[in-house]
């Protein structure tokens, strides 16, 4: 059997070149870029030369940077976007295999403390071009209206600077252009356009989840997500494979490798991979370029405005990191916010046992959805609201070596108890929440003694729950544990330690003093700096933040058009 | 604790190695780890090796009368010396390499000080005593040094072994799993359904069944 147009070219990968290897030599040069949609194809690449001084130099090719570098090359600026990770061809680089994919994170030495140290490399951080967007969940959700307005509507974290209504508006596009597959009707928040693909079909793990809504009486539905449920140029819809979260091998998942960075090399952005940027720098408070390793050596590009977008651990890592005689404390740091408010969102789960064949590793992980306790704020019985913010929680899928390390080091099991309760694999389901997390000056990424093989400082992250947080926890593992059991579960087990995401280490604001970047993501400090990833974040909400940071992209993109215009 | 069974009889995930199922790139990667001998290795030195296997025989104990045993003291050896990376150390660790190197050390002299023996030549009991003392941080010999043998067991011993066993596609077939799958992927979803290509679950009585099955998924 073969998928038409997919499976005879990816088994036979004829037109690969001798020697390629995307993890030691740089793909994106010699006036050409991989085609990742096509077999050993590639796409002609406008270049520039370091002594060129370009528009803009954008630091990070994921869901910030690649989406806004899209943007700035379709509307005439010359632009380089640098990432310190491979250039993949999902085609060709990408094994149905846990291990080997584990390529696709941020393993880089990092550090981590405070009272709950949080885990890296994984879930939360990716190398490559395309960013976190080639590992992730593809969960395309919407914050909710009044999360931008927190600390006056909601009395808690911070105002965001932005009105939702314009916030609406972007998402509106971000989801036109990832066609985002989802449900009829989307059951919580207000009137939203239909999506652009139908819903999946949700697997027996997601139907678990429906049940145990049901039983509770809340609403559920099928997740909205960024991979195709009908066939996209030369994407074909997605094939169930379930391997979502360690890259996409048939090119379904609408990643920012597949999806704005061809539209950024058509429209004459340069690419280039295995490009770390060690320090932006400056000269009479304008930032003046980057200086990036690439092929064994230290370069510097001249740039007319510099764009960081290396998500929550390495902008401000980067910023830190430029610290001259100009700006001693890091660059766009006067209100001393660089590296702080460090927000992950918790990733906690239950897990049960079940009679049925769930046989979760089919088709995407979290194909069912609630997001009741983001819109409920009250609650009422044992399920009354004692914190701020909320949760949504989804279905899972978690593969052999996830599940492994899931039993041994969240449930404790080694030796014949391990073995034995792997078994039962296919009998596992399970129900795991993202939410909310306040923002808190202590948590904080900072510079450690310690030096990484470029010779630059490896960043600590220091991470602790306060006291909301833990409230949190409490009122979702609890929720989650009677929907599950009344979905069928048995031994039902909490797994109390895990997080995601990463945001807020360069919060936006209306005020210098209490803020990095003001509502346009433009640096108060440094005029052509600008920062477009989830470290803009104020509050960080109870839902996944790409489509956010994506929507704050495409609206950076129109605020520079703007003052362009201007 | 229900003991380990012969739960998908007859199933081997390898026997779709050459149809729909596995892509090129998938077939290089398991060759590549197939390849991996039990006694191959680089990293550790002889006497870290030997504490590693009997380490490794306690957390995911293997059958005794499994013809090829997963290779996971290999499989961790060939992890470190090819220098592959979690992307994060608790402040109190040192660098992964450092890390195995000191635990395995510091577990050797806990199993002298204790009972008067290397730890690989101990009965199971007296290593399970040790790592269970590990486990919950316990062990302080001054061959830790600074290094929590909490964090060490739940890092490096969970972290590194269970990870090594369940990327062997013997581990697959013991948990009935589908394995690789692109490019072909999955159609049936529901509860109680299964591909053609998928395992076989034995249910009591009808094993012969399931057998039957399993010996069809590389059709």
């Amino acid at each position: 059997m073969r998928i038409p147009g997919l499976g005879n070219a990816a088994d036979n990968p004829k037109h690969g070149t001798p020697g390629d290897d995307p993890e030691h030599h740089p793909r994106a040069r010699d006036g050409r870029a991989p085609n990742v949609m096509r077999i050993g194809e590639w796409v002609p690449m406008r270049q520039h030369r370091d002594e060129d001084e370009v528009d803009f130099a954008v630091v990070g090719t994921g869901a910030g940077g690649g989406t806004l570098a899209c943007r700035l090359a379709e509307a005439g600026f010359s632009v380089v976007a640098f990432d310190a990770g491979p250039y993949f061809r999902p085609l060709e680089d990408f094994a149905s295999d846990e291990s080997h994919q584990s390529k696709l994170y941020w393993t880089d030495e990092r550090i981590v403390d405070g009272e709950n140290p949080l885990q890296m490399g994984s879930n939360n951080s990716g190398k490559a071009v395309g960013g976190s967007t080639v590992h992730y969940a593809m969960v395309a959700l919407r914050f909710r209206p009044e999360w931008f307005k927190a600390r006056t509507l909601m009395g808690y974290g911070a105002d965001w600077p932005i009105d939702w209504r314009e916030m609406w508006h972007y998402y509106d596009q971000v989801e036109d252009d990832l066609k985002i597959s989802g449900p009829v009707n989307y059951p919580w928040g207000p009137h939203r356009r239909r999506y652009h693909r139908r819903a999946h079909e949700i697997n027996a793990a997601a139907k678990v989840l429906a049940r145990g809504a049901e039983a509770m009486g809340i609403d559920w539905t099928p997740t909205p997500l960024a991979t195709i449920s009908a066939p996209r140029g030369d994407a074909p819809p997605c094939v169930y494979r379930g391997f979502c979260t360690l890259g996409c091998s048939t090119n379904a998942k609408q990643s920012v490798l597949v999806t704005y960075l061809p539209r950024a090399l058509k429209a004459g952005a340069e690419i280039r991979d295995l490009a770390m940027v060690g320090r932006i720098e400056t000269s009479n408070g304008r930032a003046t370029g980057v200086h990036y390793h690439r092929e064994g050596r230290w370069r510097f590009q001249r740039a007319k405005n510099v764009v960081v977008a290396g998500y929550a651990i390495e902008t401000p890592r980067l910023l830190l990191m430029s610290a001259n005689r100009e700006f001693p404390d890091g660059l766009a740091n006067s209100s001393g916010l660089v590296g702080r408010n460090l927000m992950v969102q918790g990733n906690q789960a239950v897990w049960g046992v079940f009679n049925e064949e769930i046989r979760s590793y089919k088709g995407p992980p979290s194909l069912a959805i609630s997001e009741h306790w983001n819109y409920d704020d009250k609650g009422s019985g044992p399920f009354a609201k004692d914190f701020f913010g909320g949760y949504s929680y989804m279905s899972q899928g978690p593969l052999p070596q996830l599940w492994a390390n899931t039993q041994a080091s969240a449930h404790g099991l080694w030796g014949e108890a391990l073995v034995a309760e792997m078994q039962r694999y296919n009998h596992v389901a399970g129900l795991k929440v993202v939410s909310e997390y306040m923002p808190q000056e202590r948590n904080r990424v900072t510079l450690s003694d310690v030096k990484d093989r470029y010779g630059l400082p490896v960043a600590r992250i220091t991470y602790s729950w306060c006291d909301n947080d833990k409230a949190l926890n409490r009122h979702a593992l609890k929720f989650l544990r009677q929907a599950l059991e009344a979905a069928g579960g048995r031994e039902i087990w909490d797994q109390g330690d895990d997080t995601c995401h990463l945001n807020g280490t360069a919060r936006m604001g209306n005020d210098k003093r209490t803020s990095v970047v003001d509502a346009d993501c433009r640096s108060w400090d440094i005029p052509n700096l600008w920062i477009c990833d989830g470290s803009v974040f104020p509050t960080v909400g109870g839902v996944n933040p790409s489509l956010t940071i994506q929507a704050i992209a495409l609206r950076t993109a129109d605020r520079i058009f703007a003052a362009r215009g201007a | 604790m229900l003991p380990r069974q012969d739960l998908y009889p007859g199933y081997d995930v390898l026997a779709k190695r050459d149809g729909p199922s596995w892509n090129a790139k998938t077939r290089a990667v398991l060759d590549e780890r197939l390849a991996i001998g039990p006694e191959m290795r680089r990293f550790f030195d002889e006497a870290e090796w030997m504490t590693l296997k009997a380490l490794a025989a306690r957390i995911v104990p293997q059958p005794a009368d499994r013809e090829v045993p997963v290779p996971v003291a290999a499989l961790v050896d060939y992890k470190l010396a090819i220098g592959e990376h979690d992307g994060y150390r608790d402040a109190t660790m040192p660098d992964e390499r450092e890390a195995w190197r000191q635990g395995l050390r510091a577990l050797d002299a806990e199993a002298r000080a204790q009972f008067g023996a290397r730890f690989h030549e101990l009965s199971t009991w007296a290593q399970d005593e040790l790592l269970k003392l590990a486990e919950r941080g316990e062990l302080t010999d001054a061959a830790w040094a600074s290094m929590p043998s909490k964090l060490f067991f739940k890092h490096r011993v969970l972290g590194d072994v269970v990870k090594a066993y369940y990327a062997h596609p013997t581990a697959w077939n013991e948990i009935g799993w589908g394995g690789p799958a692109s490019p072909r992927g999955y159609v049936r979803m529901d509860f109680d359904r299964r591909d053609p290509w998928e395992a076989a679950e034995a249910k009591p009585g009808r094993e012969d069944e399931a057998y039957a099955e399993n010996l069809r998924v590389g059709d």
